[in-house]
Parts: C-alpha cells; structure tokens; sequence
C-alpha cells in the first residue's frame, strides 16, 4: 500500500476496530481504509524531540467528514433519586470529614504521647496505628459509598490497544537517534567517548568494593569460645559459682556463662551453657558420638552433671527447652529435638549435629570449673568450618 | 588419666586426695543440715491426726494408682515416697491430681480438696519418706521479691518454655508447659522445687529462696502490665497475632470487598 497518511491503514482487522473506537467514527477508518483512498491532510513524519507541527499533533487523523456526529452520551446525566443521592453524598462527606479528624487526631497523638517509658509507648502505637487505620478505613468507605451510590453503575468496554509503536514512529526514532549520535560527535571522537567510559569504570565497580563492608571477614573467631581451662561456670542471672553439692537434685537445669564473660553479650552468645543434673546410669557415656582426641567423654561431667552449648547447632537459638522426664533439649525455633543422656544427638529437626558438650570438672573450692574449651565450633554451621 | 597417673605417687597427692574427701563430706553435710533445717520449719509440722487424715484421704483418693503405701505402679503412677509435701500441695492444689485422666499432661483444674485436706494428704506423704516441704506464706511473698533480678532468673531458665510473660508454650508429644496466669505464689514456689511432670528441678541451692521470690515477683506482677489495645491476644507472639491477622483480617477483608464490589441492585433496573 502507497497509503501513508493513515496510521491504521497496513495494520491488521483488529487494529482497525481500535482505530474506530478511537476516532468515534463507526465507518470512516474502515471505508476509507478498504478503499485505499487518501484522507485528510498527509501526516507530516514527526522526528522525536523536535517541535512537531501543529497539524500533526493528533496521533490519529482527523474526523473530516462532518457527518460524522458526535458519540451519543453513554452515561445518564444523574442520579436516578436525587433524595437518595444526597443522603449518600452526606454520608460521604461525613467519612471524609471523620477521616481528616482522625488524621489530625494522629498529628496530635504523635505530639503528645512520650515514648519515655515501655508503657508510653504502648499507648503512643495504639493512638497512632489507631488513629492512621481509622483515618484510611473510613477514606476508602467514603470513596466506596460514592462509586456505588452516587456515580452511574453501567458497564463500560475499552478496547485493547496495540502495544507496539507504529512503522513511522519507529523510524523517528532510529533517525533521531542516529541523528543524535552524528551531531554529539560521538562516535567520530574517539578519545572523548573512550575517556569517558574508561571514567565510569570505577563507578560501576564500586559497589563491589562496598561489600568491604559487610566484613571484616569472622577469620577463626567462630571457631572458639572463651570457655578455657579453670574458668568457674557462674550461673546466668546471678553470677554465682555453683558445686555439684548445690546443683543436686537430680532433674535440675541451669544456664550458665564463663567466669568475668557474663556481661559480654558477644562473648555469652557463643559461650551460653547448660548444665544438667543426671541420676546415677542415666548417662549412656559409651554412645557419646563425638570423643574427641582419644578423650574418654564420661571424664567431661561431674557427679552426672553435663555441660552443654546452649546454642543450637541449626541456626544458633538458645535451645535450653528440657523435658527431665524424657532428657529431651529442645529448640524452640524450629523444634529440634536432642537427646540429653546421649550426648545431646539430633533425634529430631533441622539440626544436623549434637549440641556440643563442655568438658567440667571442679576446682580446689569445690566450684563447677571448665577442664577445657569446647572441642568444636558451637552453634550453627558456617563456610569454613571443618 | 594420665595426668593422674603421673602425679599420683607424688608426695602431695595423699594430702590432696584427703583434702578433697573432706571437702565432699562438708559439702554433703552442709545440704543435708540445710535440708533438715527447711524441713523444721514447713507449715506442715505434722501432728499425728493429721497424717492420720491424710492417710485416710490417700486410701480414699489416690491409692488406686499410686499404691496403698505410695509405692506407685510401674507404667501407671510413680511412687510418692520422698517427692515432699511441696510436690503433693502443688499436685492437688492446683487439681492437677487427683487426675482426670491419663494424658500427656495434666492440667489444672479446680482442686477437689479443701487447703486443710491437701495439708493432711501433704503431711502424710512427708511422714513416710520426707523430702521438700511447702514453702512458708513469708517465703513466697511477692512484695518481698526484687522484679528486675527475677526477670532476669525468669528469662534465663524459664522463658523457654513458659514464655517471656508466663504464658506458657508447647513440648513435645502433646506435653505443654502451663501458663503461669492462674498459679499461686504458692505453687510457682513448689513447681520450681519439684519439678512436676516434665518440668526440671530449680532446688533451694541452686535457685536460692530468695531468688525463687524475685521470680514470683516478677511472675505475679507482670500480670498486671498494662493492654493499651485491650488484646493482649495470649501473649504468646507471633503465633497468635499471625493468627489473628490470617483469620480476623483476612474475613474483614473479603467481607470489603465483597461490599465494594456488590451489585447495586437499583442501578440495574
């Protein structure tokens, strides 16, 4: 087709429906597109970016053929009962103006209730979440009441619009473009382009570097505690020593921290221990799945008592749940379960390894003592570990 | 081993060896003196009618499980010989025994016997084999506990499972540990002596008489921390609240947009 001057003319069926919805006429694009007869003025080429003529400035042509009337009103002009729709523009209004209040009512809660004190701030997330919900709740009812109540309720069809460019404005853009690249000189400087994009190289490298921050990288630090020989096990809340005469009773837990760590929150988060006071044969030492250089594990408890690493080896929650009737430990975040008088082994959950077991004994004043570190890395796993 | 081994012919080593046994022996003296000590001084010094009515009531009431004389049935009811009268109080005054049925755990309920009647049965159970008495009214009393330092104690080795407020959480194998809401200075105080069911033992030397009562100070009173919303929703986090939001909201929402979008009847006409 010569035809150039109209957008719609070489496209499909489906196009041409949208050109006559567009244009409101219900026979001028197609007639005059199966005619192949020229129409209106020619559609001057537009370049992208430069002043368009003012002729051109409808994507679509113009509706010539002055017998085309204007679409008919679909909408009515009204509401059907205006005593009605009055009532509900009140009723609108009313929401609206609620709303506003409470959205002052939120400016004001945020200017006078403190956030001093754990129960003041209670307050002051009550008066704002409450205020901020009751403001939007009663903005979208308002809205709602008037779509329904008071604008028209008919059904309206839009066509689909073809999402591609047409061929011309297509070729706009590859001219502007080229066009562009010509008058910057771009391409016909070289040292300028190649200097500046060997200038915006470390820009964009950049933020690999910034990963930096993330570090300094754990190096062995996940791979110890401060748990070490002759450390006294102090209990966690009290920071008393403790003797296996003390913790007796057969049943007992207790956490506990290393002797001078207990206030060092980065210290306790790898070093927290329980301890656990067996009866007489219920440690089943022999299964004991980690002996650990030849070490005979019975010789880490005392008087049955066994220390172990409060921190889960699936992602480090403090896993001190303990049932004395079934020596379960349990984990509270994701329910791993292990087993007290063996060793601490996984019988449960996402936990792949024992929580690890600290060796104790007692010192010359008869106080629960660390005999040494622990012999692996507590808590959950990471990279390098062996 | 070797470490012994090495050095126990050293000339020291009688001496050490000798020292450490008196050690023990001290040890062992000092909780065995302190244990008699406590028991001198339960409110269940029993008299003879006492632990006669206790008798009386234990054949009545609890000898079909636990055994004519407490000795308890394998599989079926442990013995009650040496648990203490704490035990029994807490047992059978928070109605946990007599119990309802055999479950995983029993649960409290209201108590079936008068605090005159569970004394006796306390009394009786203590006379024949001892163990730890109940604790005296001054020794559980809330406004005699430090809130802070029993907070602390609570977090550490309670929260784990009775959640940070006492509101209790699951176990396994449809064991739970109860919420605190309803227990007596009392029974909190005799829960942490003798470890009921599941529970581990706290005894007065580890967890000493004071600090059981910084832990029912804290306990007791924060109960009474403020609701600003008026749901505390149970206060066992994110389950509940996540709950609700699924449930409560979720139905709040389809009901709006059931609303929102509804045909306006009149419209249609």
């Amino acid at each position: 087709m010569s035809d150039t001057n109209s957008p719609g003319s070489d496209q499909g069926p489906g196009d041409t429906a949208w050109q006559e919805y567009l244009t409101g006429g219900g026979q001028a694009g197609g007639a005059t597109a199966a005619s192949g007869e020229p129409e209106g003025p020619a559609a001057p080429r537009r370049v992208i970016g430069t002043p368009s003529p003012a002729a051109s400035h409808r994507m679509l042509p113009p509706q010539d053929d002055g017998g085309t009337q204007p679409p008919p009103r679909e909408l009515p002009a009204g509401p059907e009962d205006p005593a009605r729709a009055k009532k509900a523009e009140l009723v609108v209004a009313a929401c609206f103006i609620l709303a506003g209040l409470a959205g002052l009512g939120f400016l004001v809660a945020y200017g006078i209730i403190g956030v001093g004190s754990i129960v003041a701030v209670q307050h002051s997330n009550l008066a704002l979440g409450g205020t901020l919900s009751i403001a939007m709740l009663l903005l979208g009812a308002g809205a709602t009441i008037w779509v329904r109540h008071l604008m028209p309720d008919v059904e309206l069809t839009e066509m689909r619009h073809p999402m591609h460019s047409t061929e011309q404005e297509k070729a706009a853009f590859k001219e502007t473009f080229e066009e562009g690249a010509e008058t910057s000189q771009f391409v016909s400087r070289p040292i300028v382009r190649r200097s500046l994009i060997a200038a915006t190289i470390p820009l964009a490298v950049a933020p690999i570097f910034l990963l930096r921050d993330m570090g300094p990288l754990p190096g062995t630090s996940l791979d110890t505690t401060v748990w070490r020989k002759g450390l006294r096990l102090l209990v966690y809340g009290t920071g008393d020593p403790i003797t296996p005469a003390e913790f007796s009773s057969p049943g007992s837990i207790i956490s506990v921290g290393p002797e001078g760590y207990l206030d060092d929150d980065d210290a306790m988060a790898k070093a927290a221990v329980i301890i656990i006071k067996f009866r007489p044969g219920e440690v089943d030492y022999t299964s004991q799945p980690h002996p650990v250089g030849g070490k005979v594990v019975a010789n880490w408890s005392v008087d049955n008592i066994v220390a172990y690493s409060k921190i889960c080896t699936h992602v480090g929650c403090p896993a001190a749940l303990y049932e004395q009737t079934t020596h379960h430990i349990l984990c509270p975040c994701h329910q791993s379960t292990f087993v007290a008088t063996q060793g601490a082994q996984v019988i449960f959950g996402p936990a792949t390894r024992p929580l690890p077991q600290l060796p104790i004994g007692v010192d010359s004043s008869g106080y629960l003592i660390a005999t040494g570190p622990f012999h692996e890395p507590v808590g959950p796993s990471f990279w390098e570990r062996s | 081993m070797s470490w012994i081994t090495a050095r126990r012919r050293h000339p020291a080593a009688t001496y050490a060896l000798v020292g450490l046994v008196l050690v023990l022996i001290g040890l062992g003296y000092t909780v065995i003196t302190n244990g008699n000590a406590a028991t001198a001084a339960s409110p269940t010094s029993a008299n003879p009618a006492q632990i006669a009515e206790g008798r009386n009531l234990f054949v009545e009431n609890c000898a079909t499980c636990h055994g004519l004389y407490a000795e308890g049935r394998a599989g079926q009811a442990p013995s009650l010989i040496g648990v203490g009268a704490a035990a029994v109080d807490f047992q059978v005054s928070t109605g946990r025994m007599p119990a309802a049925s055999d479950s995983a755990e029993n649960i409290r309920k209201p108590d079936k016997f008068t605090p005159a009647e569970t004394h006796a049965l306390a009394a009786y159970i203590e006379s024949i084999g001892g163990g730890p008495p109940i604790p005296s009214a001054a020794a559980v009393n809330p406004a005699a506990g430090t809130y802070g330092l029993g907070q602390q104690l609570f977090v550490a080795d309670c929260a784990a499972c009775h959640n940070f407020v006492g509101a209790g959480g699951d176990l396994t194998y449809g064991k739970f540990a109860p919420p605190l809401t309803a227990s007596t200075p009392t029974q909190i105080y005799e829960a942490m002596l003798t470890g009921p069911e599941a529970m581990p033992v706290f005894n007065d030397l580890t967890i000493t008489p004071q600090q059981k009562r910084d832990i029912i100070t804290y306990v007791t009173q924060v109960r009474s921390q403020p609701n600003p919303g008026g749901f505390s929703l149970g206060r066992i986090g994110p389950v509940t609240e996540g709950l609700v939001a699924f449930l409560g909201l979720l139905l709040f929402l389809v009901l709006a947009a059931l609303w929102i979008t509804a045909k306006h009847g009149k419209a249609h006409e």
